[in-house]
This record gives structure tokens, sequence and C-alpha cells, in this order.
């Protein structure tokens, strides 16, 4: 023993068993381990067919081809987006339908009581419509993407994604398994952020991290639908109208995919510079799910999830915005002195004022911008009523919207900070503030900088 | 591991893919998602269910190839099964793919002799004529093994008996211990006194050794902390779905 | 069998047997690749290139595992050619 002072024990066994051990020493204790299980499986497993073509080597011989695999991925997000797109409609306007109609009965009680206006207001106006308004925008496209998405993901077709697009990744510095923690970003981005751990180097799952926030969530999804099918595909009817609402979605998403690689390739160059690292990736055997097992469990999850997001947070931010809309400081609300403070920076957006601060008030959950934002153009201070998505067009066009707005706010929609659950999430993981407000800032700065560019490009060329 | 636990723990290992979630939602009806790409349990989820009288709690661990440290998710699934000491590990494989699966049972059975070796997807293999000796395979490895096709939920009677026999101490185990080539029994031989000497009996000596000659720091930087204190940093998904038994 | 007709597992055809002899990457990786059956001794085949020609996606212990070119360049073995095993 060479070390005399009274080494801590642990550490002394360290040492020992490093000057035991050598290089080959792994190595062997591998292969040994290997060589076992050979030996048991020798005597153990028989095959009897000859291994003819395997199923899904058949398969992935097409879904990854050179000509077929890119396609079939845009195809499939297309399909997906579009039975999402066609399908929600009509639950929608049931659900909203059968939410007024209770609003009708509450209103009966509150009279009944004689409760005070305020109290209607703040509980009704506020709180019921705010959730209301999430539950019926937000639960039907939500309970029918994430069945399909579940029924993709269980089929193993994301593992296939990852392969088709890692050349990509590889290319812009970062993992290739980061294509599956994005897809994890459709359903929620806080969730995407603890999926990350899947990405051993730290750099890499950095550049995830900071990325994921351009993946749409589920709070932001029904608002971009909302915003295509109102004011890109307003020509059209029919038909005509859920297929280009759905390839306006599909460029948002393409776009937001673009926007990720960019950022994470001059990240990669800067910040966080380094050599992509080793990597594997297993393409599991597709397997037929279990189809209504799947269905009905994310449905149920979805839904659930849903609607205590609602009451977590969509219904004290209905409070909230009901109270800064009729609370008078002089002869104007609190709100308004808020949009008005906001307005010019956000014309150089092409938003307005209202729109600014329904994504500031809608940090804590993206679901709640457009409820707060209705509530703003309303001049009651009230949460307008759902009843359909005609007099809702009228809301927007009675406050200067053109499709430029439209497609603005779509953009800062996709590009924007994180919510407030991911960004806590993102601290939680990368213990860091720097990087958290870095996490902060640079979408904030993307999407600020996208929306600049396209309102003056387009008033430049006049466009509109 | 007495018999006046009210409630036995059960860890749940496997490579990614090989239906470990599934069996998890079925012996527990958490509604829980389940993935199909490495590594989609980041966190470990947890789940409780009742059979014969006895209540369970299931630690469903992240999916991995191996236990040797190469990735987070592979230590928290190694210090679970250590320090945790749960009452039974059960190891999922894939039957269309044993040889590969089998690395990790092979792992787990130098950490702990209470395992039972769980060989699922028996209806793909049979599909694509792969005939497994489930008796072979149980009497190289030392511990009961079950086929079962958790997508079917097929076998799983036979594995919540064999389960409930091990927890009953009715099972008595033999694992299959790997003999390394000369050298390297040769060094396990002389490290294993001083391993007993600073870490003690409660832990696997021989394995313990092992991983020391394989270069693994985190392994004794997870020893040098006190057990108490990493079971307590253990994110835990509690959801107490007990009310479905099976 | 001479060290000098050693091939890399990157330059084998989709459809080609490939037997491992070496693995030239140290640390983790390595690992990872023999926790996934890249053994020297045992047999690889090529399955199909992703669409953007890397990575490579190979048949090994009975399961599909996808290299990219920065790894499979550094495993050494012997190209089997007898292609038509199907």
């Amino acid at each position: 023993m060479r070390a005399t002072a009274p080494l801590n024990p642990f550490e002394e066994l360290m040492s020992r068993a490093q000057s035991l051990t050598d290089s080959d020493t792994r190595e062997q204790i591998v292969s040994a381990l290997f060589q076992t299980s050979q030996a048991i499986c020798r005597e153990s497993v028989h095959y009897t067919k000859q291994k003819k073509h395997d199923e899904t080597e058949k398969l992935d011989r097409v879904l990854t081809s050179k000509i077929w695999g890119f396609p079939i991925m845009l195809a499939m997000l297309a399909i997906v987006i579009y039975i999402t797109v066609a399908g929600a409609n009509v639950p929608s306007s049931m659900l909203a339908n059968f939410f007024n109609w209770l609003e009708g009965y509450i209103g009966l009680v509150f009279k009944q009581l004689h409760a005070p206006d305020w109290l209607y207001g703040i509980l009704v106006l506020g709180l019921y419509r705010g959730t209301a308004w999430v539950v019926s925008v937000m639960l039907p496209p939500m309970a029918i993407f994430f069945p399909i998405f579940a029924l993709l993901e269980n089929y193993g077709y994301l593992p296939r994604v990852a392969f088709n697009m890692d050349r990509l990744f590889k290319k812009s510095g970062a993992h290739g398994k980061q294509s599956l923690t994005m897809a994890m970003g459709f359903g929620c981005n806080a969730a995407a952020i603890m999926s990350t751990r899947i990405i051993e180097s730290p750099r890499e799952r950095m550049l995830a991290i900071l990325t994921n926030n351009f993946v749409p969530c589920n709070g932001r999804w029904p608002t971009l639908i909302l915003l295509a099918s109102l004011f890109m595909a307003a020509g059209y009817t029919g038909g005509w109208k859920t297929f280009v609402t759905a390839g306006v979605v599909v460029a948002m998403v393409l776009f937001g995919i673009i926007v990720t690689l960019t950022v994470s390739w001059i990240l990669s160059k800067t910040a966080l510079r380094g050599v992509p690292t080793h990597y594997t990736l297993e393409l599991p055997p597709y397997r037929r799910p279990k189809i209504w097992d799947t269905i009905i469990r994310a449905t149920l999850d979805k839904s659930v999830y849903v609607l205590k997001r609602a009451v977590a947070v969509a219904a004290p931010a209905g409070v909230l915005t009901w109270i800064l809309a009729n609370i008078h400081i002089g002869d104007t609300t609190i709100l308004t002195y808020i949009t008005d403070w906001l307005d010019p920076f956000a014309r150089e957006l092409g938003l307005d004022g209202y729109i600014l601060m329904a994504f500031i008030l809608g940090l804590p959950a993206n679901e709640i911008v457009m409820p707060i934002l209705l509530m703003g153009y309303l001049s009651t201070g009230a949460l307008t009523e759902v009843d359909d998505l005609h007099s809702l067009k009228q809301i927007f066009l009675d406050h200067g919207w053109t499709w430029l707005t439209a497609l603005n706010m779509m953009l800062f929609s996709l590009l924007h900070y994180p919510c407030g659950t991911t960004l806590i999430n993102i601290y939680k993981e990368t213990k860091s503030k720097k990087w958290t407000l870095l996490a902060f800032l640079i979408p904030t700065s993307i999407a600020i900088a996208v929306t600049f560019l396209t309102t003056h490009i387009v008033q430049w060329f006049d466009l509109l | 591991m007495s018999n006046n636990h009210n409630q036995y723990t059960i860890a749940l290992a496997g490579n990614p893919n090989t239906g470990k979630s599934t069996l998890f939602n079925l012996l527990t009806g958490l509604r829980q998602h389940t993935g199909n790409w490495t590594g989609k349990t980041v966190a470990h989820a947890e789940g409780f269910f009742d059979y014969k009288g006895q209540s369970y709690q299931i630690t469903d661990l992240p999916g991995t190839y191996s236990l040797y440290s190469n990735s987070a998710d592979e230590e928290v699934a190694r210090d679970f099964i250590i320090f945790a000491k749960p009452d039974v590990t059960l190891v999922v494989l894939d039957a269309t793919a044993l040889e590969r699966n089998l690395n990790l049972a092979l792992q787990v059975l130098e950490m702990t002799s209470q395992v039972i070796v769980c060989v699922n997807l028996m209806d793909e293999a049979k599909k694509k004529g792969i005939q497994i000796d489930i008796h072979k395979l149980s009497q190289k490895l030392g511990v009961p093994v079950v086929p079962i096709s958790a997508r079917n939920e097929e076998g799983i009677d036979q594995l919540l008996d064999t389960i409930d026999q091990m927890v009953r101490g009715d099972i008595q185990t033999n694992p299959l211990q790997i003999s390394y080539n000369r050298a390297i029994e040769e060094k396990i031989e002389k490290l294993v006194p001083f391993v007993k000497q600073v870490i003690g009996d409660h832990y696997p000596a021989r394995w313990i050794a092992l991983r020391l000659l394989d270069g693994d720091m985190s392994l004794l930087q997870s020893l040098q902390k006190e057990p108490r204190q990493f079971l307590k940093e253990v994110p835990h998904y509690a959801c107490n779905c007990s009310t479905k038994s099976i | 069998m001479t060290q000098a007709k050693l091939e890399r597992l990157s330059d084998a055809k989709p459809g080609e047997r490939f037997r491992i002899i070496k693995i030239a990457i140290e640390g983790t990786m390595k690992r990872r690749l023999l926790d996934l059956g890249f053994v020297p001794g045992n047999e690889v085949l090529v399955l199909q290139k992703s669409p953007l020609g890397d990575p490579t996606a190979y048949r090994v212990s009975h399961t599909t595992i996808a290299l990219r070119n920065e790894e499979s360049s550094n495993i050494y073995g012997e190209r089997m050619r007898n292609e038509q095993q199907s």
C-alpha cells in the first residue's frame, strides 16, 4: 500500500480495484456475459422457420425508403392534422351549445339568490366562461389528435421518423433522438422537457430543451387550427376549407421544424459548441397496437389532462382577466391601460395590444391566450359565448384583423416563450437560471423578429 | 423480508420495447401511456395491485439494455435493485430477441436472487417460428421462468402465482453465476474481502467487486450516499390505483 | 485470415452479411455496442440506409439497430458476399 495517510475506506477500495483492473477487463466481462447468453440460447431456443422476409423489414423498405420515406412522413402528419381539423368542429360546437344552455340556468340560480352583479361577473362571465371556452375549444381536437398519434406511436412508427430525420439533426449538431422528444412536444412541451433525458450528452440535451418549444403543444394546436380556418381558409367551403386549414397548420409545423434545426445549428456553432456524440437507435418491430385500448386510454388521458388544466389555470385566469377588465381607474379599465401601452410595440409585429397582453397573461398556459384575447375584445369585459365561429370572426374583424394579423398571431404562438410549466421544468432539469432565461429569450426574440419581418415585408410589398 | 410486511415490493426491469409497460398497466390498471421507444419511461412509474390477499407495490424501472452504468437511466435501475432491495425483481424479456435480452437478466441475477424471469411476446415468437424451452431456460438460469403474452393477457395468472410463491418463501432460487476467465476470477477473489470490510454484508460483494473492476465510479458514489437518502431522492409518480385487483 | 483483409462495416452493402472482428471505439459507446450485440464473432446483416444516406439499419441478435457512419466505420470485420439470403 502506497498511501499512508488515512484514506477514506471507499477511496482505498477504489484505488485497490483500479490497481487490479486493466483496459481489457471491461470487454472481457461483457464478452463473458454475451457468451453465457449465447450458450443458454443455443440450448433453449430453436428456430423452426427459416427467416424469410420479416414483415417489419418489408414495411421498412417502404416507410424508410429513399423515395417514399419523407413523403410518407409528411402524408402521415397531414392526415393526422386533417382528421383532427375535420372531426373537431361538430363536437366543439355541441360542447359550446351545452355550456351556453347550462349558463342560462346558472344565471337563473344567481338571480334567484339575488347575487350581486360583480359576483355574477367574476364567477359566471369570468370563471365559468373561461373554463367553458377552454374545454369546448381544446377538448375535441385533443381527443382526436392524441388517440391517432398514440396509435402511430404504439405501432412503432416514431423510431422510423427518428431514423429518417437523423441526418438533418446530425448536420445541425443535435442528437438524432431529438425528433423523439419533439414528438412528445406535440402533446406537451413540459412533458417533452422531461423526456429529453433519453439524450445522454448534456450539450445535445440542452439543444433539445432549448428548441422544444418550436413544436406546437396541445395548448397551441387549437389556436393554430382556429385562426387557419377563420382567416387562411376563409375563401373556401366544405371539404376544401378543411383541406386548406390542415395545409396551413402542417406548414406551421414544418416551419417550426425548420426553426428548430436552424436554432440548433446556430447554437451548436456558438454557445453549445461540440461534435455530435455517438448514437444508436433501435427500430423495434411494428406491432399492431390494441386499437380500442389505445384509443380509449389516450382519449381519457388527454380529456382528464385538458379538464384539469382548464380548472387549474383557465379558471383563475378568467377571473383575473375579468377583474382587470372591470376595475376602472378614471374612465378606463386597467386592461385598457395595459393594452394601450402595449399597442405601439405590438403594431410593429402586426399584432395589437390586446393580443400581446393575452400572450403575456397567458404565460401560465397557452390554452388561455385565446379566451383572454376574446375577453379583452368584448366591451362588456366578459368572455364571449362560443356559439358559432362566424360571430367569433366578426369580433376579430371588428378589431381590425386581417389575414396578416392572424398569420402573425399564429407565428407568435408557434415561436414565443414556453409556458410557465415548461419553464419550471426547464429549470428543474437544467438547474440553471441562465439556461432557463435563455429558453425564454431565444424563442421570444425569434417570435418578435419573425413577426416583425413578416409584417414589414408584407407592408413593403403592399401585399395586404 | 419478513412476513409482517403489509406490502411487498416488485421491480420491473427489462430492455426497451419488451412490453414492460404493457405488463405494468395490466397488473396495476394504472392509466399510463405505453411507449415504444428507448427510454420512454423516463422517471419510473409506480403502481399497486392486490393478489390473494397480499398487496404489492410495483415499480416500472426505465427500459435499459444493460445495468452497467452507461446512462442515467441504467443508474436509476441499478441503484433501485441494489438499494431498494425489492422483494421480487421481475425481468421482462422479449421472446423474439432472447439472446440480447438475456444479457440484462444475467446482470440482474448477479445482483439479487429474488428474481422471476418473464418471457414476454410469446405469441409473436410463435408466429416467427421461435420455440423456447422454458423449462431448460429456468434450469439454466436457476430462477423461475414464466412465459407470457402481456398484450393478450396470457400467462398472467401463472406469473402472479409465481410472485405469490416467491414472497412466501416457497421458491428456492439458485441464480446462475457467470464464470469469468481465470484472471478476472482471481481479481474478484482478491477484492471481495475488502468489499465486505468496507461495505458490509448488506450488498452482494461479488457483484460490487466486479463492478469496481469494471471501473464503475458511479456505483461507489451511490454506495457512499446514505441509501435511505437515495431512496428519498428517487422521483416518485405515485398513483394509487389499487381498486383493480387481478 | 490476415489483419490486412479487415473491412469496415460501413462499406458493407445492404443485403450483405458481415462478421465482426474488432471494434475500434472506446468508452461508453463501445459498451453500448457490445450491449446491443455488436460483439466480435457475431454476424450482422446490413438492412438499409436511411433516406438521406445515413444512418444505416442493421440486423443483429434478432433486433434492428441503426448506426451512424461514425460508428460503423470503426467496426471492422469481414464481408460475406453471399447476397441472396432471401
